[in-house]
């Protein structure tokens, strides 16, 4: 689960590392209020989820409370890679004598939790480790040791600082480390970390990404997921409670499959023959009726969508189970688009003649059916 | 032979009173899986398929003496299972279940290096090692004794290119799912690094999928060591957009790194042959095999 910035700086704050003065809004009379506290001039930031947001006119700057409430006005009426802006954060501007980047993520090949740090700020992580590998600094953290303040301040002399920066710095560091650990994060970073003309460091921003299968550990974050303030879509929202994985694609074919690795390979599959899948839509091992009736409602939500295309690897499920469940599904939701089934595993034949019997196209192997899918897909234009 | 499990293996399942743990005790017992005994706290004495149930892994070990464990125990408890096993001395672990916090993770793996301990997962169907021994939940009809090594991150479409090799008589030594999260115990490199030294495995096919670089280090292993066995990869994941997490926690295109493409150029410039499609693995590998 993605933080906003906001939360993120508010909880950065609440372990002690300094970050601009500021505060939230969601209406011009709010930003003027806010403003009204902070020294001008002040940088006024949309709050959106969405990467690229400072190119994308995002990220604004006022130099009164008048210029503010005007400019909070602009961006909150504005819609950033089709998002709307609810929320502006207003914070004082800082003045910048150098940009770092501090984060923590993790390693999947070492298993461990690893903090990159670098000299150079400002980019994305795998921007800056292709663009200038040498001033990346990597430190692996073995759980069993942990991090402590000499390896944090190791970082710091490494990036070139001396004299009380190298722990005013090395501070900062474990203390992101420790927020890490306290939210289950899976990426917490500080991008830029700022050094002031003033030498003291401020997080001039800062993303954060709690591990969702932590969120049990988090529960108001968890109910902020829930009930929509995040960045997911009210289908992505109805698929999470319901254990569905959804992700929302743009193209017209509607795809529903059990196993992730399997319903990637249908999108590409369906990509290779030339059409456009409208979703990935995991429906998990059994795929009884009501989930597949659920599934089936979440892709049929999105208009676009002129044909179905269900791949079920049966396994150790019986296929004629998940054919009745595909029948009683499309009872219960009154499918009229057409629909093209695959269906693999034990039981196939009789799962098969369910379904035949019923007028559905059912076919042997995805390839086939992933090519009658995108047939259908191009009949009658888009 | 095939890798990591087999005729020996004497196996503790956790979580065994679950609907998932009795279910899969009774199908691995059918397919020939010694599976010794079960643990789930609380309802020690009891009998699952006629399997003894402990309380503790201690008290279990101390009656059965088992060198492996699978787990089914739900997430929020899944990193203690596998803590007590290890604790308990068993050295071969697979986990099962799904949804684990990757800090759970991480401590688990940390221990397991520790003690020198195997761990297969989290999020994985587990292994099979065809007419020998199943440690798993995959669906066993579909698989078939011969000497294709398999290795992936994915559960269904492993089942879909297995029963593609099964199809054309392409039998398997050992198939392993390393499971779909960020963090899992063995990756694409252990698992070539054991079917190179198994007598069985005659080619590998390796199945990945975005996210993380680990097929990017599997390229590089097998070009540095000018791997010995033919090498068949299919990566999923090709028209996933970056930044959304595609049903695995694990498969997820950050930035520019991940992606699908990155993965299959590093194979195609290690001299690795990438399918296009599932299918087409096994025509792949019957074309490599019979050269």
């Amino acid at each position: 689960m993605k933080l906003f910035e906001y939360e993120a700086k508010n909880i950065l704050a609440k372990y002690g590392v300094p970050v601009p003065q500021g505060g939230l809004a969601s209406d011009p009379r709010q930003s003027r209020e806010v403003a009204a506290r902070l020294k001008m001039p002040v940088a006024v930031k949309a709050q959106v989820l969405v990467a690229g947001r400072g190119k994308a006119g995002g990220i604004l700057f006022a130099s009164s409370v008048e210029e503010v409430e005007r400019t909070a006005q602009k961006l909150l009426n504005m819609q950033i890679k089709g998002i709307p802006v609810k929320n502006v954060w207003i914070e004082e501007k800082i003045q910048v004598k150098r940009e770092l980047y501090f984060g923590l993520t993790t390693d999947r090949f070492r298993q461990q939790y690893v903090t990159i740090a670098s000299g150079v700020g400002g980019m994305d992580i795998e921007e800056m480790a292709s663009k200038t590998p040498e001033r990346v600094i990597t430190t692996p953290i073995n759980p069993n040791f942990g991090f402590h303040p000499f390896q944090a301040r190791q970082i710091a002399k490494r990036m070139g600082y001396s004299g009380t920066q190298i722990s005013d710095l090395g501070r900062i560091f474990e203390k992101l480390y420790l927020i890490g650990m306290d939210y289950d994060t899976e990426l917490i970073e500080m991008n830029p970390l700022v050094e002031a003309s003033d030498g003291k460091f401020l997080a001039a921003d800062a993303r954060m990404i709690i591990d969702d299968n932590a969120l049990f550990r988090h529960q108001e974050y968890r109910k902020k997921l829930l009930e929509g303030e995040s960045e997911l879509s009210p289908q992505e929202v109805e698929a999470l409670k319901n254990d569905l994985a959804y992700v929302k694609l743009d193209g017209n074919i509607g795809v529903i499959g059990n196993g992730a690795g399997l319903v990637m390979a249908t999108l590409d599959t369906i990509q290779y023959y030339g059409g456009k899948p409208a979703n990935f839509l995991d429906v998990g091992g059994g795929a009884p009726s009501e989930k597949t009736a659920l599934a089936l409602k979440i892709v049929l939500s999105d208009p676009k969508v002129k044909v179905l295309f269900i791949n079920i690897l049966g396994g150790i499920t019986r296929c004629d189970e998940v054919a009745k469940g595909i029948l009683e599904a499309k009872q219960k939701i009154r499918v009229t688009k057409p629909m093209v089934i695959r269906l693999m595993g034990t039981n196939e034949q009789e799962g098969k003649r369910i379904l035949t019997e019923a007028g559905i196209d059912v076919l042997e192997s995805m390839e086939e059916a992933a090519q009658r899918a995108v047939e259908i897909s191009k009949k009658g234009g888009s | 032979m095939g890798i990591i499990i087999g005729k020996d293996t004497r196996a503790i399942v956790w979580g065994i009173t679950g609907t998932q743990g009795s279910f899969h005790t009774r199908l691995m017992l059918e397919y020939g899986t010694k599976i010794v005994a079960g643990v789930t706290p609380g309802k020690g004495g009891t009998r699952v398929e006629d399997v003894p149930v402990y309380d503790a892994g201690q008290e279990a070990q101390e009656k059965h003496h088992a060198n492996a464990a699978i787990i089914f125990v739900p997430a929020p408890f899944a990193a203690d299972a596998a803590l007590e096993a290890m604790e308990n001395g068993i050295k071969t672990l697979v986990i099962i279940t799904e949804h684990i916090p990757i800090k759970d993770a991480i401590n688990v793996m940390a221990y397991a290096k520790q003690v020198n301990a195997t761990v297969i997962g989290p999020n994985t169907p587990g292994i099979i090692s065809p007419e020998a021994c199943k440690l798993g939940i995959m669906p066993s009809h579909i698989f078939k004794r011969g000497s294709v090594g398999m290795v992936s991150r994915s559960g269904t479409l492993t089942y879909e290119i297995a029963a593609g090799l099964t199809r054309k008589q392409l039998g398997q030594s050992t198939c392993l799912g390393l499971g779909g999260d960020p963090i899992t115990g063995l990756n694409f490199v252990d698992a070539l690094k054991m079917f190179k030294t198994d007598s069985q495995t005659k080619a590998v096919v390796l199945i990945g999928e975005i996210g993380g670089n680990l097929e990017e280090l599997a390229a590089k292993y097998t070009s540095e060591e000018a791997y010995p066995k033919p090498v068949v990869t299919f990566i999923a994941g090709r028209s996933a957009p970056p930044g959304k997490r595609m049903g695995h926690a694990g498969a997820i295109v950050l930035g520019k790194a991940g992606t699908a493409e990155n993965k299959i150029e590093a194979f195609r410039n290690a001299g690795v042959k990438v399918a296009e499609k599932p299918n087409d693995v096994a025509e792949i590998l019957v074309k490599l095999i019979k050269t």
